[in-house]
């Protein structure tokens, strides 16, 4: 096994997860709960395909999937906050909503109920290995530039009032809502990006392309938990063992299926507290009437 | 909200509140829901160019119209009603298993392998029951995981259940594709007994539908559910538990315990909706069969606001919806009615709080 080659490969399947993971530490820290992370990443691959597809400048693809991401956003928002709906329930919908909507839309666009046209993408120098794909660069700073916002500013310092003690928040004057309502909205687009840079990367949108994916990033935020340079290594870690299966195919010493439970068993031992328990937000999920 | 207003809150939701504001509070949310699905629905046909009123006959005539649509929709009524029996049921101790998925294709697995083992005639009277059980122990394994890590760890349910279903997902398919499946294809080799009578054979104008005797055995698990929710004394336990934790273990309920009953149990429940599929259809376990039916579970027993028979009604209106899209599939892609399946959902779901409140601020008005 070439390590450079392992090393480029871990990081191109790590960049869908990084988005998605630095998007559910922000809206998780404020006290939402983010089951939606796979319907934005779904919303946004689609919309950056139709972007792209009809101007053929991937750019517009990428505006038009955080385009797509801040609506859905807004929806689980305004279904959370304003509406007080119970947030896992609201998860469940906006995926499956993601689900209809792309496939609805597969359907009259581009008159296919698998997958849309070859679309333009970034870079494609095989050299470069993915590293001229600006998104990529994107995905990698994500993670800290969410930490330094979150610990070094003050609408972090209120996105974690929000989370932790919303009532103490409120009190000394933050809008707790309306930080909820920006936490979110920053959690679509930057999932969505994770979506985006899968579409683009891949030339095309397939019916469910994003396949879990903002599950495992929900598990790296938990593993991680809920700081935003854990969770990115969390999500390092779990494209190492991607990456470290499909290397390895050909090879059946360790079935495929045992690898892809890697994330969801680690996340399970997390939260059980055998290394350290992972405490989530104090406020996470409750909305006050 | 102070110590006093809570207590009265409780005991508003618990006992006092009158049988008619409590029916309101319950119907009106979904009644709302479809209102909005109705107007979501029309704005999805118009933008096909199609006509509303002419899609929707198509749907009721390709669903309810005839003997082999309606069967398709029975049958695919009865998986819902199980998964949404689980939900509900573990709702009611205030737990959420998004397990379903998981917990229903380990069911139906368990009853793959028992139909295999069992010799070749071995009479349904005795199939039926051994494999309801074993289906239901599957399920009811993969469903307690969750309950006893909460139980013993404090880990949150959601999350785990979430995590369970990739994981048991994997464990199956990593089973039939590398130690039981039929070559070139994802399922195992066809059952020897423990076949599941159909409704065709019964009245030939069901013929090729797949509705069987399954759904019987639904009605009956949401009647023992009822009579376990309401009527005995470890579904009051349950209840309260839901309702107050901590008064409920003020009261001498053992929390712990009820909510590893629940989440056990509700995984009983979904795991014996696996034989629906493979006793009454396939006769055989196939890779991903439940795909989706574990989370429609979430939204039937959203719909059907967590009782029992509103559940089955709720299951049977979700999979009329399922068929529907089918029957326009000619004028309207069928991916229509995933559409609408999520806007119920979220409509349900952000219609519950607001009923409830402007019901309760009207009432109040009114009493003053």
């Amino acid at each position: 096994m070439n390590p450079i080659s392992f090393i480029t490969q871990m990081i191109r399947i790590a960049v869908p997860y990084l988005f998605a993971a630095s998007g559910g530490v922000v809206a998780e820290r404020a006290g939402i709960v983010s089951l939606t992370l796979e319907g934005f990443m779904l919303t946004g691959a689609f919309a950056a395909v139709v972007g792209t597809n009809y101007t053929g400048n991937p750019w517009i693809g990428v505006l038009a999937g955080m385009i797509g991401g801040l609506i859905f956003g807004a929806i689980h928002a305004i279904a959370s906050i304003r509406y007080r709906a119970d947030q896992v329930v609201v998860g469940v919908a906006i995926n499956l909503l993601a689900i209809g909507v792309t496939r609805f839309f597969l359907k009259l666009f581009f008159a296919s109920s698998s997958n849309s046209p070859r679309v333009a993408g970034f870079g494609g120098n095989i050299k470069a290995a993915g590293f001229d794909n600006p998104l990529l660069w994107l995905g990698l700073l994500s993670a800290p530039v969410v930490a330094f916002v979150i610990y070094k500013t003050p609408f972090g310092l209120r996105v974690r009032a929000a989370g932790e003690h919303p009532d103490a928040a409120e009190s000394v004057g933050v809008s707790v809502n309306r930080v909820r309502y920006v936490a979110v909205a920053i959690s679509g687009v930057l999932a969505a990006l994770g979506g985006v840079y899968l579409a683009l990367d891949q030339h095309q949108f397939t019916d469910q392309m994003t396949a879990g994916r903002g599950f495992i990033a929900i598990s790296a935020v938990i593993f991680g938990r809920w700081d935003p340079v854990r969770a990115a290594f969390a999500c390092l870690l779990f494209a190492a063992a991607e990456t470290f299966q499909i290397q390895l195919q050909g090879n059946h010493a360790i079935p495929s299926q045992f690898v892809e439970m890697i994330p969801y068993v680690l996340t399970i031992v997390a939260l059980a507290g055998v290394v350290g328990r992972a405490v989530p937000p104090a406020a996470l999920g409750k909305v006050e009437a | 909200m102070t110590e006093s207003s809570l207590a009265a809150g409780t005991q508003r939701t618990f006992s006092a509140t009158p049988w008619r504001e409590r029916a309101e509070e319950a119907l009106l949310p979904p009644f709302v829901a479809l209102l909005v699905a109705l107007v979501c629905g029309d704005l999805l046909i118009l933008s096909y160019g199609q006509s509303p009123a002419n899609v929707y006959r198509l749907l009721l005539e390709g669903t309810w119209g005839n003997a082999y649509g309606f069967g398709q929709v029975l049958y695919k009524a009865t998986t819902l009603a199980f998964t949404g029996l689980a939900v509900s049921f573990g709702l009611r101790a205030g737990l959420f298993n998004i397990g379903g998925e998981s917990q229903l294709a380990a069911g139906g697995f368990a009853a793959a392998l028992i139909g295999l083992a069992l010799p070749i005639g071995t009479p349904l009277i005795l199939a039926l029951p051994i494999c309801i059980v074993l289906a239901g122990a599957a399920g009811g394994v993969v469903g307690a995981v969750p309950g006893y890590l909460k139980t013993r760890f404090g880990a949150h349910e959601v999350i785990v259940t979430i995590m369970l279903n990739f994981i048991v997902l994997a464990l199956l398919n990593w089973f039939i594709a590398g130690h039981l499946h039929v070559p070139e294809t994802l399922h195992t080799p066809e059952i020897h007994a423990g076949f599941l009578p159909r409704l065709a054979d019964l009245d030939a104008d069901f013929h090729g539908s797949a509705a069987n005797l399954a759904l019987i055995v639904a009605i009956v698990a949401a009647g023992a559910v009822w009579f376990y929710l309401f009527r005995a004394r470890g579904g009051y336990e349950l209840r309260a538990v839901g309702l107050q934790p901590d008064a409920a273990e003020y009261g001498g309920i053992s929390v712990g315990r009820v909510w590893m009953r629940a989440m056990t149990w509700s995984g009983v429940i979904a795991g014996i909706g696996g034989i629906n599929y493979v006793l009454g259809y396939k006769h055989y376990y196939e890779d991903g069969f439940a795909s989706g039916a574990g989370f429609l579970g979430i939204a039937v027993a959203l719909v059907g606001r967590n009782h029992p028979f509103g559940v089955l009604i709720a299951a049977f209106f979700f999979a009329t919806l399922s068929q529907g899209g089918l029957a326009i599939h000619a004028f309207v892609p069928k991916q229509m009615m995933d559409v609408l399946q999520g806007v119920v959902i979220l409509a349900v779901a952000m219609a519950v709080p607001e009923v409830r409140s402007i019901l309760r601020s009207a009432r109040r008005r009114s009493d003053a």
